[in-house]
C-alpha cells in the first residue's frame, strides 16, 4: 500500500514537473515509474516506453542502459550527455546549468534484459548494420510478440543478407512460440529453426514438440537433425579445445624441454620465469596506460620480446650464480632451483603485492568468432598459433644456427666440443637462457588466459614436466606431440570423467606408458642415449 | 627436508617483507593478539590483506589507549598455506607467545587444523571468512558468514527476481564447496526444483582451463529455462572461469553466476566489463553507503597508503571480531579465556552496513546479507539487502542428521552439537570432518 501511494505521489510530482510538451503522456508516467528507483517499477517504465512511440524513448533507454540516466533533486529524469552536459528526458531539451547532486538510476539484471529487448525492437531500422544486427539478435533472445510488425517491416527493408537472415530467425522465434500463429506459419518457422541448428534453435524446437500433431511431428524431426548436427560438433569442438589446452601446455614446457630435455637441468624454478614474463606484460601495459593509452593494443607484442629478455638474463644469472656449479649432481640442482623458485616468488610478492595483477586484453584478442557452428575465441586462436610460432623458430634456431648447432654438439658429446673450441660453459649458460626466454614468451601468452598472481608458474611446473617426459627427453617434436596428444586426452575425458576424475586418468595413463616406454613417445637412439 | 627448507625460506624473505609494529613495552603491560594468516604460498593473495587490517586496527586501539590500561601488541605468524604448519604456528602463539587472543586462517582445511589446538590449550580463534558450517567449538568464534547467511538468501534472490528454475553449481573440489553444494541442492529439492534441473561440478584448486566447463553451462542453459550458475571456485581459479565466461560471450543477462568467494579483492585482478551484472553474495561490500564504512576505507587506504586498495567481506568479519573481543576484555576485566569466552556471547558491536551485529550462544553472529552485481569499476552495486539480521546458522536445516543439532555455549548447556530430538550432546553432522 505504501508503496502504491508512492508510484502515485511520484507520479504527480513527474506530472507536475514536467508537463508533457512535446512527447505523449505516457511517456511521463513511464518516467515516473523509472524515476522510482525501484527495479520492478523500472522494469515497467521501459516497457512502457518502448511501447510509447516516444521520440525520445531510444535516447532514454540507452542512457539507462549506460547509467547516463539521472533523477534530479525536484525529481525531474535527466540524460548526461558526452561531455557532461545534461538534457531532460522528457523534453530532449539541454539544461543551462548543471543540476545540485543527480542520483544515477541503478539497474539490475532484469532491468538490462529489459533494456535489451527494448533497444532491439526500437533499433530494428537502424542505419547501422552492426546496430541491426544487435537487435534481431536481442528480438531473437526476448521473443517478444509486440515486435513482429516492426520484425516485418524491417526484414521488408533490409538489405544486407545474413542480417535478413537473423531477422527471420527472430521472427521464426516468436511464432513458434505464440499460440495465436498458424500450423502453417509454425511449420515454416521449424524449417528456419532447424536450419539455424544451434543450442538455441533447439530449446525452441524443443518447446515446440508439445504442439498440435502435424506442428510436433515437424518439430520432432528437426530437434533430431540437430541435435545429430550438434553432436558432431561437440566432438570438433573438444579437438579445438584440446589443441588450445595442448598448446598452452606446449608453450610452457617448450622452454623445458630445452633446459631438461636437452642440457639434463631439472629446473624447478622454470614455472618462475613464466610467471616474471607474465609480469613483465603487466609492467609494460601499466605503463602504456599512464603514457600512452592509445597504444594499448601494441603492448603483447612489445611484450614479447621483452619478457624473453627479461626472462633469459635472469635465467642466466641463475645458470652463472649456481646451476654450473651443480653440474652432474640432478639432485642438488633439484633443490637448489626449487629454493630459487621460492625467493623468486616471494620477490615478486614483496614487489608488486600478493594480489593478482590485471593485464587486459587487447582489442584483437577479446571475443569470439563463430566457424560453421564452432565458437572459437579469439584469444585462444592466438595463443594456438602463437605457441606453433615460437615452436617452429625454435626448431629453426636450433636446426639452421651455428649457435644451435653448438649447443646440440655440446649436448652430444661435451669434451669432443671442447676439444673442436667451442666454449661449453659459455654455450650452455646461453642454452639455459634460451630456455628461461621462451618460458617468460609463455608467460605473455599465459597473462591472458590464468591470473598474474606470484603463484601463476606452480600450477604449470608439474605439467611441463609430465610433457617433456612422455614426449621424450631431448626430443622437441617429442614434446610438441605428448603436448597436444594429452591436451587432446584431457579434453575428451573432462566431459565424461570430470575434471578432477580427468586428470587422475592421465596421470595413471602416463605412469603406465613411463613403464612400458622409459625414454617416452620419441626415444633417442643410438649414442647420444648414453651421453 | 623440503619443509624445513621451504620454511626457512618463507620465513626469510617474510621477515624481511613485513615490519612488525615497533611496540617496546615491558611483558606486564602488554596483551598480546596473534595474527595467524598465510604471508607466502597460494592464500597469501587473500590473506595477507587480512593481516594488514589487523594490524591497522591494533594500531588504532593503541592510539585510542590500548586495553584495560595495556598497550596490544602484535604477534604475527606466516603458516605459509601448510595446514599442518598453522597447528604448529597456532600452538607457538599459545604456548610460546601466550596470546589473549588470536585471529586468523583463511580455508576450511586450516580451521580443522588448528581446532583442537585451541580446543587443548584453550585459545580464542576469530575465524573471519564464510564457511561451510556443521561445526561449532568453544573456542572458536566464526564472524564469517554460514550458509544460511550466504548461500541461501543468493538462491532466494536468483528464484524471486531472476526467476531461475534451472541450476549449475560449480565449485573447486573440497569441504566448502560440496558442503554447500549439498545443502544448497537439499534445499531446491525442498523448494520443487526437479533432479535433472540441477547439475554439479567440481573442478581441482587452480583449474585454469575453463573451455570445456563452460560450453557444458552455456549448453545447459539452453534448455528453454532461466539458468544460473552458483558458483563455490575458490581463489584463483576464478580470474580465468571468468575470463573464459566473457569470451565465450556468456552475458549476465542470460546466465548470471553468483558467486560466494568473488570479492573487490579478487576482482581487482580482472578486466570487469564484460562480467556487468553477474553477482556475488556477501554481508558487506565496499560500496555500501553508511559513515561507517566511508570512515572505514579512508583509514584503510590511509594506513595502506595506496589509494587503489579496496575492502571487502573478510576484513569487515576481522573489524566486527576484533571489536568484539575488545568489548569482552573490557567487559571481563581480564584477558583470562574462560571470562572473555562467556563475555563475548551477547556482544553487540556496530557492522559497517549500519547495523549491530551480535555474537550468539552458538559463536556466530547476526549480520544482514547483500546480494551486489559486478559493476564497471569493479564495484558491486547493491541489489538487495535482507530487511533485518540473519543469524548465523551452524548445523544446517537441510542436511539430513545436523538439523536436529543445535549450538548454545551458555552454561549449563555448554555443548557445540546438542542434539534436540535425545536431549544428548554429542550429535554429529554426517559432513562434519
Amino acid at each position: 500500500m505504501p508503496r502504491l501511494l508512492c508510484v502515485i505521489l511520484a507520479l504527480v510530482c513527474a506530472l507536475l514537473a514536467a508537463p508533457a510538451r512535446s512527447a505523449p503522456a505516457d511517456a511521463g508516467e513511464a518516467l515516473a515509474l523509472i524515476a522510482s528507483g525501484r527495479f520492478p517499477d523500472i522494469e515497467k517504465g521501459v516497457d512502457l516506453l518502448a511501447r510509447s512511440g516516444n521520440t525520445h524513448a531510444q535516447a532514454i533507454i540507452e542512457a539507462l542502459r549506460d547509467g547516463r540516466l539521472a533523477v534530479a533533486a525536484d525529481r525531474r529524469v535527466l540524460i548526461q550527455q558526452d561531455g557532461g552536459r545534461w538534457s531532460d528526458a522528457a523534453t530532449g531539451d539541454a539544461l543551462a546549468e548543471a543540476p545540485a547532486a543527480p542520483k544515477t538510476v541503478r539497474i539490475n539484471n532484469r532491468i538490462r534484459r529489459a533494456v535489451e529487448a527494448a533497444v532491439g525492437a526500437l533499433t530494428l531500422m537502424a542505419p547501422d548494420a552492426e546496430a541491426r544486427r544487435q537487435a534481431a539478435e536481442a528480438v531473437f533472445r526476448s521473443r517478444d510478440a509486440a515486435a513482429l510488425s516492426a520484425l516485418d517491416e524491417a526484414i521488408a527493408r533490409e538489405e544486407v543478407p545474413y542480417i535478413k537472415r537473423l531477422m527471420g530467425e527472430a521472427r521464426a522465434a516468436i511464432l513458434l512460440g505464440d499460440a495465436g500463429a498458424s500450423d502453417l506459419q509454425k511449420l515454416e518457422a521449424i524449417d528456419i529453426l532447424a536450419a539455424r541448428a544451434d543450442q538455441d534453435a533447439l530449446a525452441l524446437l524443443r518447446a515446440a514438440t508439445q504442439g498440435s500433431p502435424v506442428v510436433s511431428a515437424a518439430a520432432e524431426a528437426a530437434v533430431a537433425s540437430v541435435e545429430q548436427r550438434l553432436a558432431l560438433l561437440s566432438m570438433l569442438q573438444n579437438v579445438w579445445y584440446g589443441l588450445s589446452l595442448g598448446s598452452v601446455l606446449l608453450l610452457a614446457a617448450i622452454g623445458l624441454a630445452i633446459t631438461f630435455g636437452v642440457m639434463g637441468i631439472i629446473n624447478m624454478a622454470h614455472g618462475e620465469m613464466v610467471m616474471i614474463g607474465a609480469y613483465t606484460t603487466f609492467v609494460i601495459q601499466e605503463f602504456v596506460r599512464s603514457h600512452a593509452p592509445g597504444l594499448f593494443d601494441w603492448t603483447l607484442p612489445v611484450a614479447i620480446p621483452m619478457a624473453f629478455l627479461v626472462a633469459a638474463l635472469v635465467g642466466a644469472a641463475i645458470e652463472r650464480g649456481i646451476i654450473r656449479h651443480l653440474y652432474g649432481r640432478p639432485l642438488e640442482t633439484l633443490l637448489a632451483t626449487w629454493g630459487v623458485s621460492l625467493i623468486l616468488q616471494q620477490a615478486v610478492r614483496s614487489i608488486f603485492g600478493p594480489t593478482n595483477r590485471e593485464v587486459g586484453a587487447p582489442s584483437y584478442m577479446a571475443g569470439s568468432f563463430d566457424l560453421g557452428g564452432l565458437a572459437i575465441t579469439y584469444g585462444r586462436l592466438w595463443i594456438v598459433l602463437f605457441s606453433l610460432a615460437v615452436f617452429a623458430a625454435l626448431m629453426v634456431a636450433l636446426k639452421a644456427t651455428s649457435f644451435g648447432l653448438r649447443i646440440r654438439a655440446v649436448t652430444q658429446n661435451r669434451r669432443m666440443a671442447a676439444s673442436m673450441g667451442i666454449r661449453t660453459p659459455w654455450v650452455d649458460t646461453m642454452a639455459f637462457a634460451l630456455g628461461s626466454g621462451i618460458a617468460g614468451m609463455a608467460g605473455v601468452a599465459l597473462s591472458q588466459i590464468d591470473n598474474v598472481s606470484p603463484n601463476l608458474g606452480q600450477s604449470y611446473i608439474v605439467d611441463s614436466f609430465m610433457v617433456v617426459v612422455f614426449g621424450g627427453v631431448g626430443n622437441l617434436w617429442g614434446t610438441l606431440v605428448s603436448a597436444l596428444t594429452l591436451g587432446i586426452a584431457n579434453k575428451f575425458l573432462e566431459p565424461f570423467a570430470g575434471a578432477v576424475l580427468g586428470k587422475i586418468l592421465l596421470l595413471v595413463f602416463l605412469i603406465l606408458f613411463i613403464q612400458k616406454r622409459p625414454r617416452g613417445l620419441f626415444a633417442l637412439k643410438g649414442r647420444a642415449v648414453e651421453a | 627436508m623440503r619443509n624445513r627448507f621451504q620454511k626457512i625460506l618463507a620465513t626469510l624473505a617474510t621477515t624481511a617483507a613485513i615490519a612488525l609494529p615497533a611496540v617496546s613495552a615491558s611483558a606486564q603491560d602488554v596483551i598480546k593478539v596473534g595474527i595467524l594468516h598465510s604471508l607466502s604460498g597460494t592464500m597469501a593473495i587473500s590473506e595477507t590483506t587480512l593481516k594488514d587490517v589487523m594490524l591497522m586496527l591494533i594500531e588504532e586501539q593503541n592510539k585510542k589507549g590500548g586495553l584495560l590500561g595495556k598497550k596490544l601488541e602484535a604477534v604475527v605468524v606466516d603458516p605459509a598455506s601448510n595446514w599442518p604448519l598453522f597447528a604448529e604456528k597456532a600452538r607457538e602463539l599459545l604456548t610460546k607467545d601466550k596470546v589473549a587472543a588470536t585471529f586468523g586462517c583463511w580455508t576450511s582445511v586450516s580451521r580443522k587444523s588448528v581446532l583442537p589446538v585451541f580446543e587443548e590449550l584453550n585459545g580464542i580463534l576469530f575465524y573471519p571468512v564464510q564457511y561451510e558450517g556443521e561445526e561449532s567449538s568453544r573456542n572458536i568464534f566464526y564472524t564469517g558468514a554460514a550458509p544460511n547467511q550466504q548461500a541461501i538468501p543468493a538462491v532466494d534472490y536468483l528464484m524471486e527476481n531472476e526467476g531461475v528454475e534451472r541450476w549449475v553449481l560449480e565449485g573447486t573440489d573440497y569441504v566448502y564447496p560440496r558442503t554447500t553444494n549439498k545443502i544448497l541442492e537439499a534445499y531446491l529439492k525442498s523448494k520443487g526444483v526437479k533432479d535433472e534441473d540441477i547439475s554439479i561440478n567440481y573442478t581441482p584448486f587452480g583449474h585454469s582451463d575453463w573451455q570445456t566447463r563452460v560450453a557444458e553451462i552455456k549448453k545447459f542453459g539452453s534448455a528453454g529455462k532461466k539458468t544460473a550458475v552458483v558458483s563455490t571456485i575458490n581463489g584463483d581459479a576464478n580470474v580465468p572461469f571468468y575470463k573464459e565466461l566473457a569470451n565465450q560471450g556468456i552475458k549476465a543477462t542470460d546466465i548470471p553466476v553468483i558467486a560466494f568467494s568473488v570479492g573487490e579483492e579478487e576482482l581487482a585482478g580482472i578486466d570487469t566489463k564484460p562480467l556487468v551484472g553477474h553477482l556475488a553474495a556477501w554481508n558487506y561490500f565496499q560500496s555500501v553507503d553508511t559513515p561507517e564504512n566511508k570512515d572505514f576505507i579512508a583509514k584503510w587506504k590511509a594506513f595502506t597508503k595506496n589509494d587503489k586498495r579496496v575492502t571487502n567481506d573478510p576484513m569487515e568479519a576481522h573489524v566486527i571480531g576484533f571489536n568484539m573481543w575488545v568489548k569482552a576484555v573490557e567487559k571481563a576485566g581480564t584477558t583470562d579465556p574462560d571470562k572473555v569466552i562467556d563475555a563475548l556471547i551477547g556482544v553487540s558491536v556496530p557492522n559497517l552496513s549500519g547495523g549491530y551485529s551480535t555474537m550468539m550462544p552458538n559463536h556466530h553472529i547476526t549480520k544482514p546479507v547483500l546480494i551486489g552485481e559486478i559493476q564497471e569499476d569493479g564495484q558491486f552495486s547493491i541489489v538487495s539487502q535482507t530487511p533485518g539480521l540473519v543469524v548465523g546458522d551452524e548445523w544446517s536445516d537441510y542436511l539430513e542428521g545436523s538439523k536436529d543439532l543445535i549450538a548454545d555455549w551458555r552454561a549449563p548447556l555448554s555443548c557445540g552439537n546438542f542434539n534436540v530430538k535425545t536431549g544428548k550432546c554429542g550429535g554429529q553432522g554426517p559432513v562434519a570432518q
